[in-house]
């Protein structure tokens, strides 16, 4: 490694170096407030050291990483949701018993993680970058360990996470049985000339598919999603629906991109198979629920197969509509999972619709916060949503995938149904005056409300004003030739 | 500029008014009035400073680039057809902030804010020339619609709401997919991805892509208008709104359908339209009859009024799809009648409505007697929907068939049998309200002078409609020609004046005034104005 290569991982080296300096701050003395600023601090140090990394050219840093303008982009995003994520956890957790120092330990891991994984070319950085995010979502998830249901998702997610770890690890082997090469490219380079894939390679490709499909938690792995995102506590859900899910995301367009997955039809006809089942079980489900993490959890399922509409398509332009959708995702999630965050009391998340009856009259810029983001998410014009989901249609009807474009039209209709009803919820009268809940320091909240303003801004912002992510899109996918050259 | 401001001061004027909540609880209705009033008087004054250019089809025009990397531009343009209607939404605008001034007690500040970004919505489909925006403004004024109907509507109006929107946002959907389509072929034919009206004219289509495209946009208008197998939201969402709602939907959110037929279906797919043309008419004519006879057996007056405006509704499809200059003429003042009439009848349903808190007519009756002045308001409104000579529908109806005639007589028969029912289901309004002996209701107040306010200009409107339409087929005129240009000139496109018009695309304060070459219809004589 050269004195470059440490300028290049200078994000990630900020990230631990953080993780370890919290360490030792925990071991010395336990104060959640100086715990938090360690952490946000070190999110802001590490986006700025981006800043440097900004450049047109990719530089490759053998065989593990390669910093890209769409890497540089996705660790941004990544880290300005944590930055986001840990702004709400502080008032999350500083009503809360618990010991709270450690949840941002494992927080800054888990970004680790994810940043790794969008920049890794090679299946050992691949499995490192994954492991450390899992890893330290095993924790995460049943932080809150009295609360009822958090032993639940956390087994839940240990089990079907390590499953789909060996599925890939599997997977990676049969893939370097085949090919005898572990980074994408030599991987690309080997099946090149090949019209059909061996059935050897295509199973390894497959599992590890199916790794990729468990963290994105899209049909028919998507078993895990409602019962963890119910269980963990609020800010973590919403970082497992964004970080988690985006990191994954980067690294599957990275991969997909470089071995040119869209030319073997086998795979795009599994492709297309579970896109439309993940937007339709997504949907469905999601009509039937009555917990409102549980519908944001089913509504994810339905935008991840969203989202892989437009990565379908398999040219530049559908890349930029993930990216963009991401990004708009990203806003709402967190913004949403906020909201869950905000109104949640010392004993249990604010999850029923009945905690949501007649919020416009009790709180009304929580609500009008939560109303854009569920607008946003159904994509509704004023919001990112909506721009994102045009832009996907825009790339799917680009490419001709009519099936998948009308499919996705025609989900959109059943998704607005439930987020209708939430805000139809909001909107009532409640009956009786429910008592304001006990706030425990009142200034705590400035941080959440805060980020959650930031939020709504950001969402309006990118719904009127498209043009610059856009641009900024555009131009850091310039230096990646494999996306531009499709 | 003054077109942006039409819509910037609706928007900002709702935000106002839901703030100024907190200062004063009958601000909002202050500020709500002011904003519309405003837009009226400017809309009024352009109306009247450009009566000099009649003959051109394009009155100003306002382009900003928004999304350059998509070819999105903020591209608003005015005709004598965007103009009448956005004549027509100020009005209309202005008695639902008067009529909502007694009715809504509860969250004043929301609903202002509601009723003017709907009405922003409106103003902002009727002046886009960019597909993109089209679509963003015939979203953006669903969800304050949303709102309205279903927080401050009646007793099943979550029901309602839903309804409506789920109707409209589906068929929005697919309108979408098809300007996408248009985009995408546009750009692969040219070179230039553009949004575009005026550039997407001139795409050259396959006969099996324009169909679907055109199926496209068809879904969203006719679902709007609504033509009948798609009309099943129209009658839940109106009897269920709150009187300001209702008048906005039936006055105005109709007519975007009408527009968006007017402006887009016919333009951009000439041959398509006329392949669908006898379906369509079809489809019109069952409308009408429909309507009319399930509005006669309705004991819900809102019921009925909607119903009603499905029957009326037919005939602008009919005459939509006769593709003539008599037809269109029509279709324009059906446009504005329809608009007001029906918009009386509801504003009407809303006087009965405070008096009584019912709007079953079985529960009324025997009203002229106690409310001499409301009847003979109510009588006016009545017949003018049923389109006596001397009201504006009659003008309308009267056109419209008269084009209608020309491409297809067997529908237009039974169009006219149409008319003859809407005589039947308008005199069962005055019959049962206003003639026969009901049940007594001790309180029963003639009009005050605020409820007096908004009904006589409706009468005025519709007899100055009826007895003196000139001013308003003069405006429209153009803009007609315009659109129908493709089915009568001899050449299959319509290029040369239309590639002057966008290519300034930094104009940002330039209200261009492009003159277009005008085709002369010869056998339209009786309607050319005297002098």
């Amino acid at each position: 490694m050269s004195q470059t290569d440490f300028i290049y991982l200078m994000p990630l080296l900020i990230l631990t170096f953080a993780v370890l300096v919290s360490m030792l701050v925990i071991a010395a003395w336990r104060n959640h407030k100086i715990i938090y600023v360690i952490t946000a601090l070190s999110c802001i140090a590490a986006f700025g050291s981006l800043f440097e990394l900004r450049t047109t050219t990719a530089y490759v840093i053998e065989p593990m990483f390669v910093i890209d303008g769409f890497g540089v982009f996705y660790i941004g995003m990544i880290l300005l949701t944590s930055l986001l994520v840990s702004m709400l956890s502080y008032a999350y957790f500083e009503q809360r018993e618990e010991r709270k120092e450690e949840y941002y330990l494992l927080l800054v891991l888990a970004t680790l993680g994810a940043c790794v994984l969008v920049i890794s070319t090679h299946f050992a950085s691949l499995f490192l970058g994954l492991e450390i995010l899992s890893i330290s979502l095993y924790a995460l998830i049943p932080y809150l360990r009295t609360r009822p249901r958090s032993d639940e998702a956390g087994i839940k997610y240990l089990i079907l996470a390590a499953f789909s770890s060996a599925f890939m690890l599997f997977g990676m082997a049969l893939v370097y049985f085949s090919t005898g090469t572990m980074v994408f490219s030599g991987l690309a380079a080997s099946i090149a000339g090949m019209q059909e894939l061996p059935l050897l390679l295509l199973t390894g490709i497959g599992m590890m598919l199916i790794g990729v499909g468990f963290k994105l938690g899209i049909v028919p792995f998507h078993m895990w999603t409602p019962d963890v995102y119910e269980g963990a506590p609020a800010p973590v859900t919403a970082f497992i629906a964004t970080v988690s899910k985006g990191g994954v995301l980067g690294l599957l367009i990275r991969f997909f991109m470089e071995v040119d997955g869209f030319r073997y039809p086998v795979l795009v006809t599994i492709l297309t198979i579970v896109v439309i089942a993940s937007m339709f079980a997504g949907n469905l489900l999601a009509l039937m629920q009555k917990n409102v993490k549980r519908i944001l959890a089913y509504s994810s399922i339905s935008h991840l197969g969203y989202i892989l509409v437009a990565f379908m398509a398999g040219n530049q332009m559908g890349v930029e509509a993930v990216t963009f959708y991401l990004v708009a995702y990203f806003i709402t999630s967190v913004g949403a999972f906020g909201v869950v965050a905000m109104l949640s009391d010392k004993n249990s998340d604010a999850e029923l619709l009945e905690d949501y009856k007649g919020l416009l009259w009790r709180r009304p810029w929580t609500a009008a916060v939560f109303s854009a983001m569920l607008l946003s998410l159904a994509g509704i014009p004023l919001t990112a949503g909506f721009v994102g989901k045009f832009y996907i249609i825009a790339a799917g009807v680009n490419d001709q995938l009519w099936l998948l474009v009308v499919m996705l039209v025609l989900n959109s209709v059943i998704g607005l149904y439930y987020y209708i009803k939430i805000i139809a919820v909001m909107f009532q009268q409640p009956e009786i005056e429910r008592e304001q809940a006990i706030r425990l320091r009142p200034s705590i909240y400035v941080a959440s409300a805060g980020t959650l303003a930031v939020l709504a801004l950001l969402l309006v912002y990118v719904g009127v004003y498209p043009t610059g992510l856009v641009q900024l899109i555009q131009n850091v996918l310039v230096s990646v030739p494999e996306i531009v050259a499709k | 500029m003054i077109l942006v401001w039409l819509i910037v001061i609706l928007m900002a004027g709702g935000l106002l008014a839901w703030l100024s909540k907190k200062v004063s609880p009958v601000l909002p209705r202050w500020v709500a009035l002011a904003a519309v009033l405003l837009d009226l008087i400017l809309i009024v004054y352009l109306w009247i400073s450009t009566e000099a250019t009649a003959g051109s089809a394009w009155l100003m025009r306002y382009e900003v680039p928004w999304i350059p990397q998509w070819g999105v531009s903020f591209s608003l343009a005015l005709d004598g057809l965007s103009l009448l209607m956005l004549v027509l939404t100020f009005f209309l605008g202005l008695l639902a902030v008067l009529i909502s001034w007694k009715e809504i007690k509860n969250k004043v500040g929301f609903f202002h804010f509601n009723l003017l970004w709907v009405l922003a919505g409106i103003t902002g489909v009727f002046l886009t020339m960019d597909l993109f925006l089209f679509y963003f403004f015939w979203e953006v004024m669903l969800i304050p619609m949303y709102f309205l109907i279903g927080v401050w509507g009646h007793e099943n109006r979550t029901y309602a709401a839903y309804k409506f929107f789920l109707f409209t946002q589906a068929s929005g959907l697919l309108m979408l997919l098809a300007i996408l389509g248009l985009y995408f072929i546009h750009g692969s034919e040219t070179g230039r991805y553009t949004f575009n009206y005026f550039e997407l004219l001139n795409t050259p289509l396959a006969p099996a892509a324009a169909r679907l495209l055109m199926f496209g946009f068809l879904a969203a208008f006719l679902v709007k208008l609504p033509v009948v197998p798609f009309h099943s939201w129209l009658p839940d969402a109106h009897s269920q709104a709150p009187t300001a709602g209702s008048l906005i939907l039936a006055g105005l959110l109709l007519k975007t359908g009408a527009y968006g037929l007017l402006r887009f279906v016919i333009p951009l797919f000439p041959t398509a339209t006329i392949e669908f043309a006898p379906w369509a008419m079809l489809l019109g004519v069952i409308g009408i009859i429909y309507g009319a006879i399930v509005a006669y057996s309705q004991t819900d007056l809102k019921r009925l009024v909607a119903y009603t405006s499905v029957s009326h509704m037919g005939f602008v499809i009919l005459g939509v799809f006769a593709f003539n200059e008599w037809a269109l003429q029509g279709v324009v003042m059906q446009m504005i009648a329809h608009g007001l009439s029906t918009g009386a009848l509801f504003i009407l349903a809303g006087f009965l409505y405070e008096r009584l808190h019912t709007r079953d007519i079985t529960q009324m009756g025997g009203f002229w007697a106690k409310a001499p002045k409301m009847g003979v308001i109510a009588l006016v409104f009545v017949m003018a929907s049923l389109g006596l000579p001397g009201l504006g529908n009659f003008i309308a109806e009267f056109l419209t068939l008269v084009g209608s005639w020309q491409a297809d007589n067997l529908m237009t028969i039974f169009a006219t049998i149409g008319i003859v029912m809407a005589t039947a289901y308008s005199l069962r309004i005055m019959q049962k309200v206003f003639y026969e002996p009901g049940p007594q209701h001790e309180s029963f107040s003639d009009l005050n002078f605020r409820e007096m306010l908004i009904a006589v200009p409706m009468v005025l409107g519709l007899l100055w409609l009826g007895l003196y339409p000139q001013p308003i087929l003069d405006t429209a005129k153009p803009s007609i020609n315009e659109q129908l240009q493709a089915y009568t000139s001899p050449e299959p496109t319509i290029a040369e004046p239309k590639t002057a018009l966008h290519q300034q695309p930094e104009a940002t304060v330039n209200p261009a005034q492009v003159t277009i070459h005008q085709r002369s219809f010869t056998n339209l004589q009786i309607f050319q104005s005297p002098n």
